[in-house]
């Protein structure tokens, strides 16, 4: 699949010489959910504000449809919307109008069929006449979605979208990115919420301090940096670990009777079946065994971790 | 060129407008009946003619010139402060838009405001005093002209302002007393000659001494001169624009 966006050593620094981002370089597939994760003031913002013309960046390249986002404004804008973190709206403007302005700033005749389609698509045809201020968080999110949708964009940007939205609404979110990126638009959303990005995305990255640390499938980074634990139900409490045991580094619940262990699924062998053998090798029965694999939040956190320990190394 | 976006801004702009017409014409209004009141018929009946001109019609295009100036930096400084302090500018400056196409847009619409007022200004002294325009064309060359290029610097004001105060600074400390000051309410040729001298120091005395001639014939320097001024801050304006969006200065840091 051909790459819808590239970006090239990107640097941008702001006046006080905050090195908002160091030397980037991304690539992001048409047809992706692309998820950008980052604890807050990583650079998540910075970047896709920089793809959308909103800061200048100081050095390297960003290209869109492989054509130059600074020397092909008008092409690569047309075909790029932005949905920003903050509810930034005109309060005492209707839906209706903020809509069609939105369309109408990127250059597209007014196609009121397109809008009234794409407001009932997001629920929000019966609040057309509403002003802003008029609205809920939830719907004036969607506002942000509408707008950002009014010209048929193939490349979008969602920056936190569920940001301080209650847990029914975030799913109904969900919904809509799932159904935008069916019809074709490439998302790239930026994210603190590690469910989001677990739940939307085909492929992530990991951007800390300005630098991106790590770009894979989802599934494949959690499965190659994603460690599984066992836990063995035991029917009588663990008396002592002199025994066959005493070689595993588990680690017992209050009842001592769940065993639990982790081991890593990127190792080419895993000790389960010795770890089985011995348990039933120091005389206890085995009442249940269940497996949790870890989620992408944790290795997230564990990559940021790291990532901070090394810049304080360096 | 994004004509479509152009269109977005100005009627966005104008419709703001229009939703608060009453307070947008009201004000200009009854200041303007106000200056009538008090220096057209209280103090006016004490001064009788201005260059032969009866000193209520005298005192007519400087009056004008004065709300021109005031509410075309107000209406664009405000318009593109706005966005900036809401943060909706985002979608502007993620729009195909050149700088050019968004000045066109923001100072278009304000000036339009200017113009319009400017016209109801006209009617509205005409309820109180003569007033004759010999020169139409050259008194809307005028009214465009200044509506446009004070627009132009109100949106520079919008770009650098860090407040809403920050907004009415230079209009209140800067613009107010430059047009007092440059023969609104007189002729430079009432002061001593020491006073005439750092008038001719005054850019806005070129404006509405140009204004003035186009409705009576009279000015206080040659018409040539004050079309040259007024062209001059235009051109200074839309440098220090181009220059500042060039640099991305306050906008896109």
């Amino acid at each position: 699949m051909k790459n819808i966006l590239e970006i090239n050593n990107v640097t941008k620094f702001y006046k006080n010489s905050v090195k908002a981002l160091e030397d980037v370089n991304l690539n992001i597939k048409e047809g992706e959910i692309f998820a950008l994760l980052g604890p807050n003031g990583a650079g998540k913002s910075t970047l896709i504000n920089s793809i959308c013309g909103i800061v200048n960046f100081n050095t390297g390249t960003i290209k869109i449809n492989n054509m130059d986002i600074v020397k092909n404004y008008r092409t690569t804008r047309k075909i790029t919307g932005i949905v920003p973190q903050e509810l930034n709206l005109e309060s005492f403007e209707t839906v209706w109008n903020n809509v069609n302005y939105s369309r109408g700033l990127f250059g597209k005749k007014p196609d009121h069929n397109y809008i009234e389609k794409l407001l009932k698509q997001l629920s929000l045809w019966d609040k057309k006449d509403n002003k802003i201020k008029e609205l809920s968080g939830g719907m004036k999110r969607r506002v942000l979605i509408a707008k950002a949708l009014s010209h048929q964009p193939k490349l979008l940007f969602l920056d936190e979208p569920t940001a301080s939205v209650d847990v029914e609404l975030r799913k109904d979110m969900w919904d809509v990115v799932k159904k935008l990126n069916k019809d074709g638009v490439t998302i790239i959303l930026t994210t603190h919420y590690i469910e989001e990005a677990e739940e939307l995305s085909d492929r992530v990255a990991v951007i800390n301090d300005g630098k991106i640390i790590l770009v894979d499938e989802k599934d494949k980074l959690i499965k190659k940096l994603g460690e599984k634990t066992i836990k063995i139900e035991l029917f009588e409490s663990v008396e002592n670990i002199n025994g066959n045991l005493s070689k595993y580094n588990f680690t017992l619940d209050q009842t001592n009777k769940i065993i639990s262990h982790t081991y890593n699924l990127n190792s080419n062998t895993t000790d389960i079946t010795e770890l089985l053998n011995d348990v039933k090798k120091d005389g206890y029965k085995i009442k249940d065994i269940n497996t949790e694999q870890s989620s992408l939040e944790e290795i997230f956190i564990k990559l940021i971790k790291e990532n901070n320990n090394e810049l304080v190394r360096n | 060129m994004n004509w479509y976006g152009i269109k977005a801004i100005y009627i966005h702009e104008m419709e703001r407008f229009r939703r608060t017409l009453f307070q947008s014409l009201a004000s200009p209004i009854i200041t303007t009946s106000l200056y009538f009141v008090v220096f057209g018929s209280a103090i006016g009946s004490r001064i009788t003619e201005i260059d032969g001109i009866n000193y209520g019609s005298y005192i007519v295009p400087g009056m004008i010139m004065l709300t021109i100036l005031t509410q075309s930096i107000s209406n664009a400084s405000f318009a593109f402060y706005f966005p900036r302090f809401t943060n909706t500018i985002y979608e502007i400056l993620a729009a195909p838009l050149s700088s050019f196409e968004i000045v066109l847009g923001f100072v278009g619409a304000a000036a339009s405001k200017s113009l319009i007022i400017g016209c109801v200004i006209i009617l509205t002294a005409n309820f109180f005093v003569d007033v004759r325009i010999d020169h139409p064309l050259l008194m809307m060359f005028f009214l465009i002209l200044t509506s446009i290029t004070f627009a132009l610097f109100g949106f520079i004001i919008g770009m650098y302002a860090e407040g809403f105060e920050g907004l009415q600074i230079i209009p209140i400390l800067i613009i107010t007393p430059l047009v007092f000051l440059g023969g609104s309410f007189y002729s430079i040729n009432m002061l001593p000659e020491f006073w005439q001298k750092i008038s001719l120091l005054n850019p806005v005395l070129y404006l509405i001494s140009g204004f003035r001639y186009s409705f009576y014939e009279v000015s206080d320097v040659s018409l040539l001169t004050s079309t040259l001024t007024i062209l001059t801050i235009l051109i200074g304006c839309i440098i220090f624009i181009t220059y500042t969006f060039s640099k991305g200065y306050r906008i896109k840091d």
